[in-house]
C-alpha cells in the first residue's frame, strides 16, 4: 500500500519524464476519460442516488452531461489553447520573437466537494489533464458511494504513472497537504479553505479557491412572477437546494413578497406535487449532520414558515420550505444555508436592498428577477459577486466561455471551458533575441551620457511597448 | 491623529538598530494604517474610483508627478543607490512612464465587457464578462527598484478602478519619503495612500485585511506575506527573487554576449531580480567568455569603477556585507574583488571555479557579482538548472536555435530570453512573474489590470421562452432528457455548446 507521499513523489517522477507534455498524450487521456463516464453511466447515477438521492434527470443534466460537454469542447480545442501566443512588437524588438508560453505547473491537487461529486472534481481535472499536468485528486469522503467509485474506475482508465486518487477525511487530507504540490484547487468551505491555504503558503503553492457565499436573489420592479417563480424554484430546489450557486435568500418589497409567496407555493406544487416527500424528483439532504443543521437553523430563526417546514430525520429528508418575516440578524442569515430552506427578506426601496447586499460578504453568484433593464444594470454596477445571472439562477455557470469562480470571501481564480486550462497553466513570457542591431543596443550601455540618454528618451517616447528599447 | 501606542521591545529595539545603521526612522504605526485603510474603504464604496475620467485622470497625474519631479527622483535613487541618473531615468521613471501612458491610450478597450461566443439556448441572451475592481489593494514594493515596483502595479490599480495603499521599501529610505511626500499632492487623498512600515511589519499590515496584495520581494519574506494573507483568505500576487540561471553555449557571438551579459549584471550595482545570477558556462568558451566580461568592464566602468559615474552602490550594510561574505568565501576572484565599506562599494567582480556548494550558489546574489560555472553541454546545464528551485527568468545565449529551443522547453521560468537579458521583463505586451518559488500572478501592461480586477461572468435573459425553459423542470420526465440531451449533440457538432436549457 502506497503513502499519500510515495504517490506524490511518483507522479512528480513521471512529470519529470515529459510524458504528459505531449498533445496526443493529454488526448488520449481526455478521450479515456469521456468513456470512463460514458461506459459507467448506469454506475454514477446510482452512487449519485446512494449519496443524495438525487434524481436520474438531475444527475445527467449537472453530473454527466455537464462534464461531457466540457470533454467534448476541451479535446476540440485544447490543441489551440497550447499554441504559443504571439504579442505586438515594437521598434526595437521587430526583428525579434515575443510570444507567451502556456506551460504545465507539474502535480496538482483536486479536492471536491461532496454536493456534485462527479462535476466538481472532473471538471477541474479535465483542464489539469488539458494543460499537460499529473493529477492528485482527492474525491469529498461525505459522498461515500461516488468517492469509491471514482477511486475504482479513474486506475481503469487514466495512466496510473500520472494521475492517481486519494482518499480519507480531515486528517488524511491535513497529511496530505503536507506534500508539496504545484497548484491546489479546493471547493468547499471557508473555514477548510483558510486551513488549506496556510499549508498551500510554506511551500508558495498558488491555489484556486471555489467557496461558498450566501447568493442573493433580488425580486424588483415589474416582474413576470410565475415565470420568475418556477425559475427560482428550479434554481432553489435543485438537488434540494445543496448548490454553491443556488439563490440562497430572497430581496424583494412586502409587495411582491405578498404575490410571490403564492406564486412560489404554485410552482413548487406544479414540480414536486402536493406530497413533495413522496415525490422521486426531490433530492435528499447529505448525510444526517447536515440535516441536524438545516433543522437547527430553522428551529433558531424568528422567520415564520409558509410553506412546507415538514421534515423525516430518518429519510434526511426536509420539505421546501418558504419562511417569511426574516431579518438580517436571524439565523438563517448567519451562514450559507445549503438546504431546500428559502428565507425571504422585505426591503422598501432598490437603493436599500443594494446597500444590504453590499453589507454582506461577496457571494459566488448574485441573481436579479426584473423586467426593467434599469433596474439589472444597476444592481450589476453597484455590486460585486462571482458571477450574475438576470431571470433566472444557475445557468450561467453552464456556459463553457463564460469563466466560473467568486471574488472576496467566496474565493478567487476561476475555471470551466479555456479558463480551467488557464487554471493550470504557466503562461511564460518568451523572448528569442537575435544578434543583430548591437549598435542601436549599445545606446543603453555605460559609461552614461547625456546624449545617449535624449536618444534613448525619444525613442521611447512616442507610444512605447517597450521601455529600454 | 491619535499617538501610536507604545513601541513593544521588538519594535524598540528595530528602530534602535535602525538609528545605529544611520537611517531615518519615520515609519506609519498599525493604528495609522487601519485608520487610512478605513479612509480608502469609504472612497471605494462611494465609488469614486469607477468612473474611467477618474481613473485616467489619475494616471495622468502619475505622470505628471514623474516629470515634474525628475530631478527629486534622481537625487533621491542617488542618495539610496547611488544610481546613475541614466539608470534612473531609464529603468524607473520612464517605464513607469510607458505603463500609465499605454494604460490611459488602453482603458476604455479594458473596461468594456467581452462578449463571449453564446449557444443555441442563449442566443436571445446576453453573454458577457464584466472587469471589476476588487476594492482596496495593498502593494509592498522591494528596494532593487523602488520607484518602478510600486508605481507600475499602482497604474495597474488605478486603471482597474481600485484604491490603493502603496508601501515602498524602508531601505530606499529618501525614495520612499519622496513618494510620501508626492502622492498625496498628484493623486486623490482619500483613495491612495503611502505608508512607510518595515518589511516585519507588513505581515501585520496584510492581516488588516485587503481585496488583493501585491508583493515583490526575496523568499523568506514573500512566505511570511503569503502565510498572513492565509490567515485572513486574501488573494495575492507574489514577485520573488531567485536565482536565474544564464547558459552561455559554445557557438554563439561572445562580445556581443559579454556586452549584453555584463549590462544585464552590473547596472545598479547587480541589485535586480531579473539579473542573470549565474552564469554556466561551455568549457570550450570559457576563458574567452570571462576575458570578454573583463574587457567589457573596462569599456563600462573604466579601471576604477569607483571613479565611475555609471556605478552604483549597494542599499545597505547588510546587503553590503551579505554580498561582501558570498564574494569572499566563493570560487576565485577574475576581476575585481574591491570591496569599500564606508561607501558601501563593491567592484563589478566576476568569479570563477566556483563549486555547487559555495556560498555564492546558496543564496540570491543581490550586488555586482557574477559567477560562472563550467558545464561541458547545454543537457549539463538544463540538469542544474532544473535541481534548483523554478526561478524568474531563464536566459540562454546561443547561434543554435536548437539548443535556444531545448533551454526554453526543459526548464521552466517565470519568463524565457534567448540572446539577451531583463528586455523581456520590459515589454508592457508580454506578462511579468513568476512561478513556484518565483511567485504566483504577474502584471505589466494589461495584465497589471486584470491582476486588480475581477472578471465577473453574467448572463442576462428574459422571461419570455419559458416554452424552450420548461423543458428542464420536474417532474423530470425522460421525453424531456432525450431532447435536452439530443440539442446537446448537435450543438457539440456545430461547435455551439448547449449545456441546461
Amino acid at each position: 500500500m502506497e503513502t499519500q507521499s510515495q504517490v506524490v513523489d511518483r507522479l512528480r517522477s513521471a512529470f519529470h519524464s515529459g510524458i504528459t507534455i505531449p498533445e496526443q498524450f493529454r488526448r488520449t487521456q481526455l478521450t479515456k476519460l469521456m468513456s470512463m463516464i460514458k461506459d459507467n453511466e448506469e454506475q454514477i447515477l446510482n452512487a449519485l442516488h446512494k449519496d443524495l438521492a438525487k434524481p436520474k434527470f438531475e444527475a445527467i443534466l449537472s453530473e454527466v452531461d455537464i462534464v461531457i460537454n466540457d470533454l467534448h469542447y476541451a479535446i476540440a480545442n485544447f490543441r489551440s489553447w497550447m499554441q504559443p501566443e504571439y504579442v505586438s512588437k515594437n521598434l526595437a524588438t521587430k526583428l525579434d520573437d515575443c510570444f507567451i508560453r502556456r506551460e504545465p505547473l507539474g502535480v496538482v491537487l483536486i479536492i471536491g466537494a461532496w454536493n456534485y461529486p462527479l462535476q466538481l472534481l472532473i471538471l477541474p481535472m479535465v483542464g489539469a489533464i488539458a494543460a499537460g499536468n499529473c493529477v492528485v485528486i482527492k474525491p469529498s469522503e461525505v459522498s461515500a458511494a461516488t468517492d469509491s467509485l471514482i477511486a475504482e474506475l479513474i486506475p481503469k482508465y487514466l495512466s496510473q504513472d500520472c494521475y492517481a486518487v486519494v482518499r480519507g477525511g480531515a486528517e488524511e487530507t491535513k497529511a496530505l497537504l503536507q506534500n508539496r504540490f504545484d497548484h491546489i484547487f479546493y471547493t468547499g468551505s471557508q473555514t477548510v479553505a483558510r486551513s488549506i491555504l496556510q499549508a498551500a503558503s510554506v511551500h508558495l503553492t498558488p491555489v484556486t479557491l471555489e467557496l461558498g457565499g450566501k447568493c442573493p436573489c433580488f425580486i424588483y420592479g415589474r416582474v413576470n412572477i410565475a415565470a420568475a417563480a418556477h425559475r427560482l424554484v428550479w434554481a432553489k430546489f435543485f438537488n434540494a437546494g445543496q448548490s454553491c450557486v443556488a439563490p440562497d435568500y430572497v430581496l424583494c418589497s412586502p409587495a411582491t413578497k405578498d404575490v410571490l409567496v403564492p406564486a412560489l407555493r404554485e410552482a413548487l406544487e406544479d414540480f414536486y406535487g402536493k406530497e413533495p416527500e413522496t415525490c422521486p424528483d426531490l433530492s435528499r439532504i447529505v448525510s444526517p449532520r447536515h440535516w441536524m443543521r438545516l433543522m437547527e437553523l430553522l428551529k433558531r430563526s424568528s422567520g415564520k414558515i409558509v410553506v412546507g417546514g415538514e421534515s423525516n430525520q430518518e429519510d434526511k429528508y426536509i420539505a421546501p420550505t418558504v419562511v417569511v418575516d426574516v431579518f438580517e440578524d436571524d439565523a438563517l442569515m448567519k451562514e450559507e444555508i445549503f438546504g431546500p430552506i428559502l428565507p425571504i427578506i422585505t426591503v422598501d426601496s432598490l437603493e436599500k436592498g443594494i446597500d444590504f447586499i453590499n453589507r454582506q460578504e461577496k457571494p459566488l453568484a448574485l441573481y436579479v428577477f426584473s423586467d426593467e433593464s434599469s433596474v439589472i444594470n444597476t444592481v450589476l454596477e453597484r455590486t460585486s459577486s462571482g458571477g450574475f445571472c438576470s431571470n433566472d439562477g444557475i445557468v450561467h455557470m453552464t456556459l463553457p466561455g463564460l469563466p466560473f469562480g467568486g471574488v472576496g470571501a467566496s474565493g478567487w481564480g476561476s475555471y470551466h471551458g479555456r479558463w480551467s486550462f488557464e487554471a493550470f497553466s504557466h503562461r511564460r513570457a518568451c523572448m528569442m533575441r537575435g544578434w543583430a542591431l548591437e549598435r542601436i543596443n549599445s545606446l543603453r550601455y555605460p559609461p552614461y551620457r547625456d546624449d545617449k540618454l535624449s536618444w534613448l528618451r525619444w525613442t521611447t517616447s512616442a507610444k512605447s511597448s517597450c521601455s529600454l528599447m | 491623529m491619535s499617538t501610536p501606542p507604545s513601541p513593544s521591545p521588538a519594535r524598540w529595539f528595530r528602530a534602535l538598530r535602525r538609528t545605529r545603521l544611520g537611517e531615518p526612522c519615520l515609519k506609519t504605526y498599525p493604528l495609522e494604517c487601519v485608520d487610512l485603510l478605513r479612509r480608502a474603504r469609504v472612497a471605494f464604496q462611494a465609488g469614486r474610483t469607477l468612473k474611467e475620467n477618474f481613473r485616467l485622470a489619475q494616471l495622468e497625474a502619475v505622470v505628471r508627478m514623474l516629470e515634474e519631479h525628475e530631478c527629486d527622483f534622481v537625487d533621491a535613487l542617488g542618495r539610496d543607490l547611488h544610481k546613475p541618473r541614466f539608470e534612473t531615468v531609464m529603468s524607473e521613471l520612464l517605464l513607469v512612464k510607458n505603463e500609465a501612458l499605454y494604460a490611459f491610450s488602453n482603458l476604455k478597450k479594458w473596461m468594456q465587457p467581452q462578449h463571449v461566443e453564446r449557444n443555441l439556448s442563449t442566443t436571445l441572451d446576453e453573454c458577457l464578462v464584466v472587469n471589476e475592481p476588487l476594492g482596496v489593494v495593498l502593494i509592498a514594493g522591494t528596494w532593487s527598484s523602488p520607484v518602478q515596483m510600486c508605481l507600475v502595479p499602482l497604474v495597474g490599480a488605478i486603471a482597474a478602478g481600485n484604491c490603493a495603499i502603496i508601501n515602498p521599501s524602508e531601505c530606499t529610505s529618501h525614495t520612499s519619503e519622496l513618494l510620501h511626500r508626492l502622492i498625496p499632492l498628484y493623486l486623490d487623498n482619500e483613495c491612495f495612500h503611502v505608508i512607510l512600515a518595515g518589511a516585519s511589519d507588513l505581515p501585520e499590515v496584510v492581516e488588516l485585511k485587503f481585496d488583493h496584495v501585491f508583493f515583490t520581494g526575496n523568499r523568506e519574506e514573500g512566505n511570511r506575506i503569503a502565510q498572513a494573507a492565509a490567515r485572513t483568505l486574501t488573494p495575492v500576487t507574489l514577485i520573488l527573487g531567485g536565482k536565474n540561471p544564464c547558459y552561455v553555449d559554445c557557438q554563439c557571438d561572445i562580445a556581443t554576449t559579454a556586452q549584453r551579459l555584463a549590462w544585464a549584471r552590473f547596472h545598479n550595482a547587480g541589485q535586480s531580480l531579473v539579473a542573470p545570477d549565474y552564469i554556466l558556462c561551455h568549457a570550450d568558451v570559457k576563458a574567452r567568455l570571462v576575458q570578454a566580461l573583463k574587457c567589457c568592464l573596462m569599456q563600462f566602468y573604466g579601471p576604477d569603477p569607483r571613479e565611475s559615474r555609471s556605478f552604483g552602490r549597494m542599499v545597505n550594510l547588510e546587503i553590503f556585507n551579505r554580498t561582501r561574505d558570498m564574494l569572499w568565501r566563493s570560487g576565485k576572484v577574475a576581476m575585481g574583488g574591491q570591496v569599500i565599506e564606508a561607501e558601501k562599494y563593491i567592484a563589478p567582480t566576476i568569479l570563477t571555479d566556483v563549486a555547487e556548494s559555495d556560498p555564492i550558489m546558496q543564496q540570491d546574489v543581490f550586488g555586482p557579482v557574477l559567477p560562472v560555472l563550467t558545464v561541458n553541454n547545454e543537457d549539463e546545464a538544463i540538469a542544474f538548472i532544473n535541481k534548483q528551485e523554478k526561478p524568474l527568468c531563464v536566459y540562454a545565449y546561443s547561434n543554435n536555435s536548437k539548443v535556444i529551443s531545448r533551454l526554453m522547453s526543459e526548464t521552466s521560468s517565470g519568463s524565457f530570453c534567448s540572446n539577451d537579458s531583463i528586455l523581456q521583463s520590459l515589454m508592457v505586451a508580454l506578462p511579468f512573474g513568476g512561478v513556484g518559488a518565483s511567485g504566483t500572478g504577474s502584471y505589466h501592461g494589461r495584465y497589471s489590470f486584470d491582476t486588480f480586477s475581477h472578471r465577473k461572468s453574467c448572463l442576462l435573459r428574459g422571461t419570455r421562452f419559458e416554452c424552450v425553459t420548461y423543458l428542464r423542470y420536474p417532474p423530470y420526465e425522460d421525453r424531456n432528457l432525450s431532447l435536452m440531451t439530443w440539442a446537446s449533440t448537435l450543438s457539440q457538432k456545430s461547435q455551439g455548446w448547449c449545456q441546461i436549457l
